[in-house]
Order: C-alpha cells, then structure tokens, then sequence
C-alpha cells in the first residue's frame, strides 16, 4: 500500500518559516535556524517541567493545554515517540487522540493535506507529525490555519527536533556547558535526522569540538557537516571525548551491501568497554533508541553507569511538554 | 509604607501563635512571598518552610504567555512537610486582584488536602477580582491602580517597598 503525500511542494532547501510576525516560534519544524535564546527558552521550560513529577505532588498533572486537542499524527511507526508526545500532552492536561494512519482514510487514498483539513474541522490545536518522507511536516504547517501548530516528530532523514532538543538538555543536565564539550557521534550519520538535528543544535549552542565517526558510506559529505570533524576509526575519534552518541543502522533506509552488516559492523564500530575507555572517564554514553545490542552497542556499555540512555527517554517527556506549550501559546 | 514595620507586625502575630502552642506550616509564593517566609522561620526558629510557584496554574498564561514560565523558573515549588491535614499560612508580599492567591491554592492542592489555609500579606492593596480576603495583614496600602508595589530586600535582609509604573 502507497501513502499519497502529494502534493509536496516544500522543497528541499527552502526556507523553512516556524515562526509568527513577532519571531516566536509557533510550530517546531527544525533546529536549524533556531536562535540559541529559543533553544535555552525550551530547555529552561523543561527543567520546570521535570517538576510535575516530583513525587511529592500527587496530582502530576498541570492545567496549561486543558481544551486543547493534540492529534498524534504516525505515518511512521515510533513507539517511544509517540508515547512521550502523548504522556507529554496528557500532563498538560490536553486532549490526545492518536491516529492509526495506516488504517485509516490516507489508506482509501485520501490525500494527505485533505485528510489535515478534515483534523482541522475536527478543532485539532497541535499536530504532531512523524513521516518517513522529508518535509511533510513543513507542507503541513504551511497548509493549517495559524491557530493550529505542527511540531516535527522525525521526518525521513530531515530533522528530528525533538529529539535534539532532549539530547541537548541531557548533555546540559550532565555537563552543564556546551563550552569546551567534545561530543563523538557514532554510525549511520547520513540517514540520520537525529544525528542531524543533534550537530545542528550543537553549533548554535556553541559546541566547538563535533565529531561523526562510521564508515564513508554512512559519512555525509554536504554542508550540514562543515565544521565537523570527520573520522573512520573508533579508536582515534572517541579520544577525550564527553559525550558518545551511537545511532542505529537504519536498514530501512539503505541499500542492501551498503554497510557492514550485524557483527562485521560490531568489530569495526561497536561501542565496547575498551572504546569507551578512551573517552573522558566521566564520559556519558547516549542512544537515541531503539538500539541494537551487539551491533552499534555492547550490552556492557548500554547498561553500565555512564549510560545516560534511559535519562534521554525521561527528559523527553519534559522537553516535549516545553515544545507544545511554548509553540501552542505564540 | 513601610515594610520592615509590617515584617515585625507579622512576626509578632506568628510569634504568638507558636508561643499558643499552635501548629502551622509556612509557604511563600515565590519570589517575595518567599523571602518572606525563609525570614519568618529562620527568626521563628522553624525547621522549615514552603514555596510555592504559581506558574503551572496562572489565568492570564495566554496573556502573558511564556513569561510567567521564565521569570518564575528560579524556584520550584518545594513544600518540605506533609500537606495532608495540615494547617497552612500562604506568605505573600503583595495581595491586589486575588488571582495570585487562586493559583497559589490550586497548586497546594495538588500536594495534598490541608486541614485550614490562612492568607499573610505584607501589603493589602484594594482592587480584589476575586472573593479572597488576608486573614493577617502588615499594612493596608492605597495607591493608584497603575501603579505596581515592589518588594526588595537589600544585602542586609531588609524589606523595602518601591513604587513602579505599570509597563503598558
């Protein structure tokens, strides 16, 4: 079965425009862009956020979004992703409704903007969009009316905002400052949007020291990576670092041979014990999930106390709390 | 206005209490309200006292949109004793409209069921829009309606009260 999703006219390269007349931001497409204010705006929100859970409060639930409907729009499948989005919506007291794309209208061969319209009749507030195709989340914002918001859960190999932002605000939870942080990011780079939005975020908030480390194949080679420093071997490019991110090989995004596959990928780019002992002592490992065990991560390493991989998962609730009110009150 | 004389006034009238034998849990509303009630239990000699923030529960959150978040994201609420059956004294500096005291209870009450609140104020303005009354009061004040009452506290721990123009 084919997803239509034209007409996608929001073409690669085009400005993306997330922000109202007054520059605030009123959907979350991409962090590129984004001023670094914003960005500290978001994660200073969600370290507020993190409170609602304290557990001293019985009631964790805060009545920012009360009213408001919040569509979980998957045309990709994400478990982990749209669970945060909907726990994150339900603590701000909103209104989820999740839909089963697959099963739905898109399948009869409606087309994507129409099937927006008819949310839209529906009062929908907030979409939050995830779609292997680039862009789709762009198309939809531009599309809505203005007292609806879009916020990008992931689109193809695009961006995944999100997900960057909660990085971020685990590295600053960790490491305080981005000044002088050395951050390796491992694997398969060039399908990554989160890897992406992770360099992306990074450089605006002045990290000087962004490493990509995996095989030329996984390496992009486009503008995205300028100032990134760009290395083949684990052993040189884990030196001293703070921060190890390890991404999953994403086969649904490649050719067949394109990569080493499973336990050849392991030998070459596995994190190990050994290899995460080159890094900083105090070195934080990060997964963005779902992950593999022996293949871009030891079972070891994904365990031991300096994986901060379910922390990532947690933080995600409050950044996306963050996002959601911030884009639904400009 | 002098809010160093109201300070004492309130202190004394807690004083009391506690001499009474009366039992009661401080909370402040952050920030003033807070300075507050850390100054009442350090010269009470409590073991502790409350915040509260208001920021999740404010009314003119579309209003003021993301500010309210920000400018009170220096302090959490963070209410160190059991509110369950409690009798709990909200500190705040300044009460005008009432819709301050409105959230301030809302969020206490997402930490629990007190047995009795009770509302001090360093100052009392006029202009309520909701039916909340102090039950202690340091100073009763009239000022111009656009007028905002301030309340600092120099590097001694000192109040004082200044008078700004409300920013249009």
């Amino acid at each position: 079965m084919s997803i239509d999703i034209s007409p996608l006219s929001a073409a690669e390269g085009a400005p993306v425009n997330q922000f109202n007349s007054a520059g605030e931001l009123t959907h979350l497409l991409t962090l590129e862009g984004l001023p670094k204010e914003q960005i500290l705006n978001i994660l200073d929100t969600a370290k507020q956020f993190v409170s609602v859970t304290d557990p001293a409060r019985e009631v964790k639930k805060v009545p920012l979004l009360r009213g408001k409907s919040v569509f979980n729009l998957f045309f990709e499948n994400s478990t982990r992703t749209r669970t945060t989005f909907e726990i994150a919506a339900k603590r701000l007291s909103a209104d989820v409704i999740n839909l089963d794309i697959s099963t739905s209208s898109t399948a009869k061969g409606e087309s994507l903007l129409d099937t927006i319209d008819n949310l839209v009749a529906m009062q929908a507030d907030i979409f939050v969009v995830r779609h292997s195709v680039s862009r789709a989340p762009i198309e939809i914002a531009q599309h809505v009316p203005t007292h609806v918001h879009v916020v990008n859960a992931g689109d193809g190999s695009h961006q995944h905002p999100t997900q960057g932002l909660l990085d971020m605000y685990t590295m600053r939870h960790f490491k305080k400052d981005f000044d002088g942080l050395k951050v390796a990011i491992v694997g398969d780079i060039v399908h990554s949007r989160v890897a992406k939005s992770n360099i992306c975020a990074l450089k605006i908030l002045g990290c000087t020291d962004i490493r990509v480390i995996g095989p030329e194949s996984l390496l992009p080679s486009d503008l995205d990576m300028l100032g990134v420093k760009v290395f083949h071997s684990m052993e040189e490019g884990l030196k001293d670092v703070d921060v190890v991110m390890t991404l999953r090989i994403q086969k649904e995004r490649m050719e067949a041979g394109q990569v080493p596959e499973g336990a050849a990928f392991f030998r070459q780019y596995g994190l190990t014990p050994t290899r995460l002992a080159l890094a900083k002592p105090d070195a934080i490992v990060m997964h963005p999930g779902p992950m593999n065990r022996g293949v871009e991560i030891d079972s070891a390493v994904a365990d031991c106390p300096q994986s901060v991989i379910l922390n990532q998962v947690t933080f995600g609730i409050a950044v996306r709390m963050a996002v959601m009110t911030i884009v639904t009150s400009n | 206005m002098n809010a160093e004389q109201s300070y004492l006034k309130l202190l004394e009238t807690l004083s009391q209490r506690k001499k009474a034998g009366d039992a009661f849990e401080l909370a402040g509303l952050a920030m003033g309200g807070a300075w507050i009630a850390k100054r009442l239990a350090a010269d009470l000699n409590l073991a502790h006292f409350g915040v509260i923030n208001v920021a999740f529960h404010r009314d003119d959150y579309a209003e003021k949109r993301m500010t309210a978040l920000r400018t009170a994201s220096a302090m959490a609420t963070n209410l160190p004793f059991e509110v369950n059956g409690k009798n709990i004294i909200l500190i705040d500096d300044v009460l005008l409209t009432g819709r301050t005291v409105r959230a301030a209870l809302n969020e206490l009450f997402d930490f629990g069921r007190p047995e009795k609140v009770e509302l001090m104020v360093l100052a009392d303005r006029e202009n309520r829009e909701l039916p909340i009354t102090a039950d202690f009061v340091g100073e009763q004040v009239s000022i111009p309606e656009n007028q905002i009452l301030v309340l600092e506290k120099d590097d001694g721990g000192k109040f004082s009260f200044q008078l700004e123009e409300h920013a249009a």
